[in-house]
């Protein structure tokens, strides 16, 4: 376990734990996202993939909801975002509609991009969402200086930064974490840590045992999360958060997960050890959650299978949407390289 | 008023940063120490350590940082120590910042200075001329003055272009060229070339400390009726063709000229539209004079054999004018 710093418990704990009918609306929150993003993934991959209306790669967070949509709970609607690929919840909270993000998938007009990137390459300044770099880590930096910039507007706003593992392994997010810790810069960093990177496990990515210990290094504060819980990573989100906002600069969750898929839709992923999805299953942040509600008197059987009818509703009609969703005309290829043409 | 290179570029950034509060400078030792070469000295007692921020040894980082404050309303102004050390910064320049505009209409509105160049005997890494890594990449745009007039209007453009600007600053011209500058403000246009001096038989293309030995040269050739007509690009991305296809097709002899090595340097590139768009104009071949395909070497005399001059620019035009 890493350093945790000394004064975020004290910050935290003024709002924790979330307790009361706040609790009850807060897991209803859980369920919904969290479903909504497993149910647009699963037609992403199981389906509109298969049926090749998918234009290139799919890369999606199986198993890992509970952190994206745990996290992204507590950001305000005017803090920065900057989801990884298997952070779709993200989106789902900040208002990108399903319809747009089928579109985006196929590489059309309606999608995010309108046909300029595929699958979770997307993002909105006005919506504060930055989208994704390919080159994994080269977020961090990006993020601190978003973050360098809110602190020099003496803004109160922060910047969330999503990561996974595999990410933590390279410069840029050694670079980034440095100068932001240095600057004192509002910065959430929140590492997915679901083992594997591609087809590689994390013995073989450090050294150390947990992502977390690499902060130590930097001065960062950090914990580490069970990330297959989201009430869990909200609260500790909320530490963080409160951290950040006074002014103390990073702080890091880890959030110990499992990717319950391939590193994408082409992976049979074969070199995962049988034992460890089972294991893993037991686990899913959305079975939980249900349980919970179900065990606490907070939601029946019957109203959870609502939800899930509903929002089967709204990927249906989505599809459909962006199915009808036009190409982008090629005679645009040479538009928006930049500001004016030139 | 007089005033060196190095000195334009500075009063450039500084009547910027006066005009825009969201203008920031970010870099190594760029604050209490005013730059390796001092072109930011001053600006940390001007403006404070809020505004003028040192960094650790990050460049991708530092551009890193530079992209997500833009983001947010900043025009930061990045400092890379030497342009040798950009290749660190080089995934978050080309792939970042060169593309945001068009993948997700994020515009990345910041600069990002690079002195380059050699004859300074800094060897194979304080030396490097690495602007076609940057002329090769669509969203970027890539600057290198020649003059000190040029250098102060075209940073200011540059800090308020809403695009990725990498702005090359010879080291060589820092304070050794001076120029006349107006008291009044004014700033220079991107993607504009210039005739920095008319002449009537071949066009020399060229850019940044080549537009001096150019000079030189053609100073020297007049006297034996050839006359060079010197066009000094400014801008390298977006290039400007018009003013080199008009040059060309009135002298109709050609010689690109850069100090950047020769195998995928610009050269090639500007060469091959002066074939494609005025060869019916053309008299001679057009001809490459570059550095090289060497890094840059330390020894003084294997520089100045490195380095293209006067005399090599020289011995090329005699051979195209009689062509």
């Amino acid at each position: 376990m890493a350093a945790i710093d000394p004064a975020a418990p004290a910050l935290g704990q003024a709002r924790l734990p979330v307790r009361g009918e706040e609790e009850v609306e807060l897991y209803r929150k859980f369920h919904y996202y969290m479903t909504l993003m497993r149910e647009v993934e699963d037609r992403i991959e199981r389906k509109l993939y298969r049926q090749g209306k998918i234009l290139g790669g799919v890369y999606v967070g199986r198993g890992q909801e509970a952190i994206c949509v745990g996290a992204g709970l507590v950001a305000e609607p005017e803090d920065v975002l900057f989801p990884c690929h298997r952070d779709l919840g993200l989106y789902l909270i900040r208002g990108f509609e399903p319809r747009e993000i089928f579109a985006q998938y196929m590489g059309r007009t309606g999608g995010v991009t309108k046909g300029r990137d595929g699958n979770m390459h997307m993002g909105d300044l006005k919506r504060k969402v930055v989208a994704i770099i390919s080159a994994m880590a080269a977020s961090v930096p990006v993020a601190a200086g978003a973050a360098m910039a809110l602190k020099y507007q003496g803004s109160r706003q922060v910047v969330f930064v999503f990561f996974g593992d595999g990410a933590t392994s390279r410069g840029d997010w050694h670079e980034g974490i440095n100068l932001a810790t240095v600057q004192k810069a509002p910065l959430v960093l929140i590492c997915n840590n679901n083992q594997y990177a591609y087809s590689t496990p994390l013995d073989k990515q450090m050294a150390c045992e947990h992502v977390s210990d690499r902060a130590s290094g930097y001065n960062l504060p950090a914990e580490i999360v069970d990330g297959n819980d989201p009430y869990a990573v909200h609260q500790a989100t909320v530490r963080a958060v409160e951290h950040a906002r006074a002014g103390l600069g990073p702080y890091m969750l880890e959030c110990k997960t499992f990717r319950m898929t391939g590193h994408s839709a082409h992976d049979a992923a074969d070199y995962v050890p049988k034992h460890l999805w089972e294991e893993w299953t037991e686990r899913d942040p959305i079975t939980r959650v249900e349980r919970r509600m179900m065990d606490r008197g907070w939601a029946t059987a019957r109203e959870l299978e609502e939800t899930q009818s509903r929002i089967q509703r709204l990927v249906d009609e989505s599809v459909e949407w962006a199915e009808a969703s036009p190409h982008p005309d090629p005679a645009t290829l040479l538009d928006n390289v930049y500001d004016e043409q030139i | 008023m007089q005033v060196t290179y190095l000195e334009a570029i500075r009063q450039g950034i500084r009547e910027e940063m006066e005009r825009d509060p969201n203008v920031f400078l970010i870099g190594e030792d760029i604050g209490v120490y005013g730059g390796a070469f001092k072109v930011t000295a001053g600006m940390l007692d001007q403006f404070g350590g809020r505004r003028v921020v040192d960094t650790p040894i990050s460049e991708s980082a530092i551009v890193g940082a530079a992209i997500g404050a833009g983001f947010m309303g900043l025009r930061p102004v990045a400092e890379m120590q030497f342009a040798d050390f950009i290749s660190c910064g080089f995934d978050q320049i080309v792939n970042f910042a060169a593309k945001c505009r068009y993948r997700w209409n994020a515009p990345v509105p910041i600069v990002i200075r690079a002195p380059s160049g050699g004859g300074i005997h800094g060897g194979p890494f304080h030396s490097q001329n690495p602007e076609a890594w940057f002329v090769h990449t669509p969203g970027l745009k890539v600057i290198e003055p020649a003059t000190a007039y040029d250098a102060k209007g075209l940073i200011k453009s540059a800090i308020r272009d809403n695009d990725p600007v990498i702005f090359f600053e010879h080291k060589a011209l820092y304070r050794r060229i001076k120029d006349e500058i107006p008291d009044d403000e004014y700033t220079v246009p991107i993607g504009k070339a210039r005739v920095f001096r008319e002449g009537r038989n071949i066009s020399v293309i060229t850019y940044g400390a080549m537009v001096h030995v150019a000079g030189e040269a053609a100073a020297t050739l007049d006297k034996e009726g050839i006359s060079l007509e010197i066009i000094d690009l400014r801008t390298l991305l977006p290039i400007d063709e018009q003013t080199i296809l008009e040059s060309v097709k009135k002298t109709s002899k050609a010689i690109v000229l850069h100090e950047a090595t020769l195998t995928g340097g610009i050269g090639g590139e500007i060469s091959a539209r002066i074939t494609e768009k005025a060869f019916e104009y053309l008299d001679g071949p057009v001809i490459r004079l570059t550095a090289p395909d060497t890094p840059v070497p330390y020894s003084a005399p294997l520089e100045e054999a490195f380095l293209p001059n006067a005399g090599k620019l020289m011995e090329k035009a005699r051979w195209l004018a009689r062509y």
